[in-house]
Order: structure tokens, then sequence, then C-alpha cells
């Protein structure tokens, strides 16, 4: 087979979760108004603080405010607790049997379906989002990025940063072979997850320490990377290391989670399924 | 009142029967509230108040909403999942029943899971009470309790709502959960801190900060008017346009067929 043509049945894989996705239009209608009024919320919020103490902030506030909507915007793309309640139930009443079935490869398909769901999402959401953030008086306002060479490197680090969540995501669906009851390890991924990649408060704002330490694990890879670089609050030396790590963390989960399966898979098989 | 108590009974064997899940969700209601502590926390190392409030104040304000939301989520949820039954035709079921439809959608769903959140509540409250420097006397304690009490009630209100304008939309409205779960996440930190329109609208509009703010202000002796003190009771007053929201949806309602 060719390349193109072993790839063909992902991309359907992908098609099909894409345009499902894209159903949702009225749900998609309330996520942005939602997610409008958390953005604001949230940017009165840091108003506050920095009317506190200004020397305390550890990014300008027109850093803070690309933060907090491309936090608000690409919601549906990072978000750990987003997990395919059809893949754990595969899991536990056996249908995975079914899939493994077919001439494909399961990691494979499974990453696609999870690609396809987000991407489908934040396409129908993010853009109403953007525009209006866009049009907002400064400092709270959507500004341009820094540079135009930040600006690759930002989807750059964007579309690594979501195949590095999926990767995640795919070690808490396989686990599950493990376990059985997906609940344990969703709670840990969704209560800590949010709070380690900087979805509650951005990391730069974090104590020290503990920032360093979060900055090495997969978490500082996720949705912290792409946003500082694009504001500029992240650049040089440092973030290069940061887009090192990233690569390095897509591929030891990937390796991870495929030997994890390997390993399932073989146990369900002498099982009998 | 007897016929609730079986209610209450009937939905916690029924969970009861899945114990490892029960408690796996109770924890993890537990767990991803604190992660929203976290936060809070994380601000206040780099900060040492906002808008004159402390940590410890902040960190009071947060257990009190946390507490009424989640007494609320627990004993009120029927309303929550009110979409489903109006969608599935389980709601005929209920107006052919000689009991009010409103008491038999609140036995509907007891969630006893979300008392993670509580728990949470409780151990923030016990962290804070001693800490927040509010001179806890009788005036104080019931104040304390007014609020809690009446925050629920008034998120209550709000699921009422929600149901009462499913009746029209045959849908769920998503978008009232900037006021349910908005008032939860940003409650954390007394209102006042998100500038005068916001207060205002949350005074007036969705009354949140009379039970919240306002009554709290009082008890951290930053002010010590009465009618502060009492305005928990006049955010009582919200339950009554939500419930004639609720009655006109029941007039109007068609069933679905389904």
């Amino acid at each position: 087979m060719t390349p193109s043509l072993r790839l063909r049945p992902y991309l359907s894989f992908f098609r099909l979760r894409f345009l499902g996705g894209m159903q949702y239009r009225v749900a998609a209608l309330a996520g942005i108004l939602t997610q409008f009024a958390w953005g604001a919320m949230n940017l009165l919020l840091y108003t506050a603080f920095y009317e506190a103490d200004p020397t305390a902030f550890p990014m300008d506030f027109a850093q803070i405010s690309v933060y907090v909507w491309f936090n608000q915007a690409f919601l549906t793309m990072f978000m750990l607790w987003f997990l395919d309640a059809d893949i754990f139930a595969a899991i536990r009443d056996g249908n995975v049997a079914y899939e493994l079935v077919r001439p494909l490869d399961l990691y494979r398909m499974w990453f696609v379906k999870n690609l396809a769901t987000r991407t489908a999402r934040v396409v129908l959401r993010c853009l109403p989002i953007l525009v209006v953030a866009a049009f907002l008086p400064a400092p709270y306002g959507l500004t341009l990025p820094v540079s135009f060479g930040a600006f690759l490197l930002f989807l750059l680090t964007m579309v690594l940063a979501l195949v590095l969540v999926v990767a995640c995501c795919m070690l808490i669906y396989i686990v599950t072979f493990y376990t059985m009851n997906p609940l344990g390890v969703r709670i840990i991924a969704t209560s800590m997850g949010e709070f380690l990649c900087g979805a509650i408060v951005p990391i730069p704002f974090m104590p020290d320490g503990l920032r360093r330490v979060i900055e090495l694990t997969p978490f500082g890879a996720m949705q912290n990377l792409p946003f500082r670089i694009y504001s500029g609050h992240l650049s040089g030396a440092e973030m290069w290391r940061g887009i090192l790590l990233q690569v390095f963390w897509i591929a030891t989960l990937i390796l991870i989670g495929r030997l994890l399966m390997a390993h399932a898979l073989r146990r369900v098989a002498v099982q009998g399924g | 009142m007897k016929l609730y108590l079986r209610y209450l009974a009937i939905h916690f064997k029924s969970q009861m029967q899945y114990k490892t899940s029960f408690f796996l969700t109770l924890i993890g209601q537990f767990l991803t509230a604190f992660s929203t502590f976290l936060g809070i926390w994380v601000m206040f190392t780099r900060f040492n108040t906002v808008k004159g409030f402390t940590y410890t104040e902040v960190s009071l304000c947060y257990a009190v909403v946390l507490m009424a939301f989640s007494l609320a989520e627990t004993f009120f949820r029927g309303f929550d999942t009110f979409p489903r039954m109006i969608g599935n035709g389980e709601f005929d079921r209920i107006l052919v029943r000689p009991r009010s439809p409103v008491f038999q959608v609140l036995g509907s769903k007891i969630d006893f899971t979300r008392l993670g959140r509580l728990l949470h509540a409780a151990v923030i409250f016990a962290w804070a009470i001693p800490r927040s420097g509010v001179n806890w006397n009788a005036a104080n304690i019931a104040t304390l309790c007014g609020m809690i009490l009446a925050g629920s009630l008034v998120f209550a209100g709000l699921f009422l709502l929600y149901a009462g304008i499913c009746f029209f939309t045959l849908d769920g409205l998503e978008v009232m959960n900037i006021f349910t779960d908005g008032s939860r996440e940003f409650g954390r930190y007394p209102l006042s801190v998100y500038g005068d329109a916001v207060l205002r609208f949350l005074t007036f509009v969705v009354p949140i900060a009379l039970f919240l703010y306002y009554p709290f202000l009082t008890l951290l002796g930053k002010s010590d008017s009465l009618l502060w003190r009492i305005c928990p009771l006049f955010a009582l007053l919200f339950l009554v346009p939500c419930y004639l929201v609720w009655r006109v949806g029941l007039l109007h309602y068609r069933s679905t067929g389904s």
C-alpha cells in the first residue's frame, strides 16, 4: 500500500468526527457566551489585583489579556477533562474487541478521533471570541502577536500542544484497560491537571519553586507555551527550551501509551476478551 | 415531608449500590473544588490584599458561596436535569400523580456525590473561621448561617427558573450556567473586586451580592449597617419571579409526545 492509502482510513475518521462535532451549533453559541463572560470576569479580577500591587505582576497586563482570551477561545481544544465517553464504554463493555478486528491501528484511530472532536469544537467557538476580544480597548483586548516569527512559533506550538494534550488523554484511556473503572484516573487528571497546566491561574503567577517543577512536566508544555509565545512573554533560550521539552514529552507520552496499550491488548487476548 | 425523607432514603440507597463509584466521584468533586482554591492560594502568594480583602477573608467568602451552591446542587438537582425529564416524557407521569410537580421534580434526583464540594467547603470553613479575625458572637454566627441558607435558596431559584424556561424552549438553556456556575466560580472573591457595574447587576438583577457581599461586609466589621446584615432576607424575594415563570410555563406545557 502506498502511504496515502494507509493514512486514508484515519483521515476519514477525522472527517467523520469533525463533521459530527460541527453539529452542536446551539451548544456552541451558549459556550461562546459563557466563555465570553468568563473571560471578562477574569480580566476584572486581574484588574483588581493589578490595582492592589502592579509590581507583583509577573506579566504585562496586555499579556494577561491575551492569555485570558486565548484560554477561553481555545478551551475545548486544551481542556484535559474533555474525554470521549464512547472509548471508556468500549473498554468496559468489551466492544473494543470489534475495533481490534479492523485492520487499523487502535492507538492511531483513537488519537485521530480525539484530535478531530477537539478541533471541530474549537473551530465553532474560537472565532467570535477572538474577534470581539480583538476590538476591546487596550489593555483588555487581544493584541497582535509581537512579531511574525513569534506568530509562526505560536501556530507550531499550538498544534504541538494539542497533540500533547491528546497523548495525555490517550494515557487516561489506556490506564482504564487496567483499572476498568475510569473514575479514579479521570479525577486526578481533571482536577489537578487543570491547575497544573495553567487553566486556572497562568503558570507564571505560581511561586517560583512550583513553577520551575511544573515547567519541566508535560503540563507546562500545554497551553502555557503557545499563549505566552504569542504575547512575547516567552522568548529566546527559555522559549526554545520549552519547545524542545514539548517535543520530548509528545514522543515520550506516545511511546508510553503505545507500550502500555500493546501490553494491555495482549492481556485482553489471553483472557479471550 | 415524610415522603421527601423516603425520596432521600431511596436515592441514598441506590447510590450506595455502587460504592466505589460513589466515593470516587465524591473525592473528585472535592479535588476539583480544591484546585479552584489552589488558584486563590497562588494569587495570594504574590499579593497581600485585593480591594482590601485578605487571604483568609477571601477564603471565607469562597467557603460561603461553595457551601450554598453545593447544598442547592445536592437537593435541588432535579431541576437541573429537568430538560431531560421533559424530553423523554417523564414529566407527564408526574402531572398525573396527586402531588405538587415542584415537589416531585425535587425528589426525582438527589445527588449525594455533590456533597464532595460541601465537604471541601467545610474544610475551608474550619480553616478560615478561626483565622478570619471575625468576632464570632451570636449575631455574626446567625448572619453566616443566613448567608449560606439564603444562598442555597437563590441558587435553587436559578435552577427553578432554568426549569421554567425549559417549558418554552423544550431544551436546556445552557446560557443560564453563566449565572449558576459563574456565581460559584467568581463568587469566590468578594464581589466588589469585579467593579461597580458587576456588583450592581448582581445586586438588582441576580441577587448574588445580597447574600454573599453585603452581609459579608458586616461580618468582617467593614460595615455596621443592620440593613446590610439582613440582606439575605431580601435575596429570597428572587424566588417569587422564578416561581412565577415556572407556573406560567406549567400552564403552557404541552407534552413532547415521546
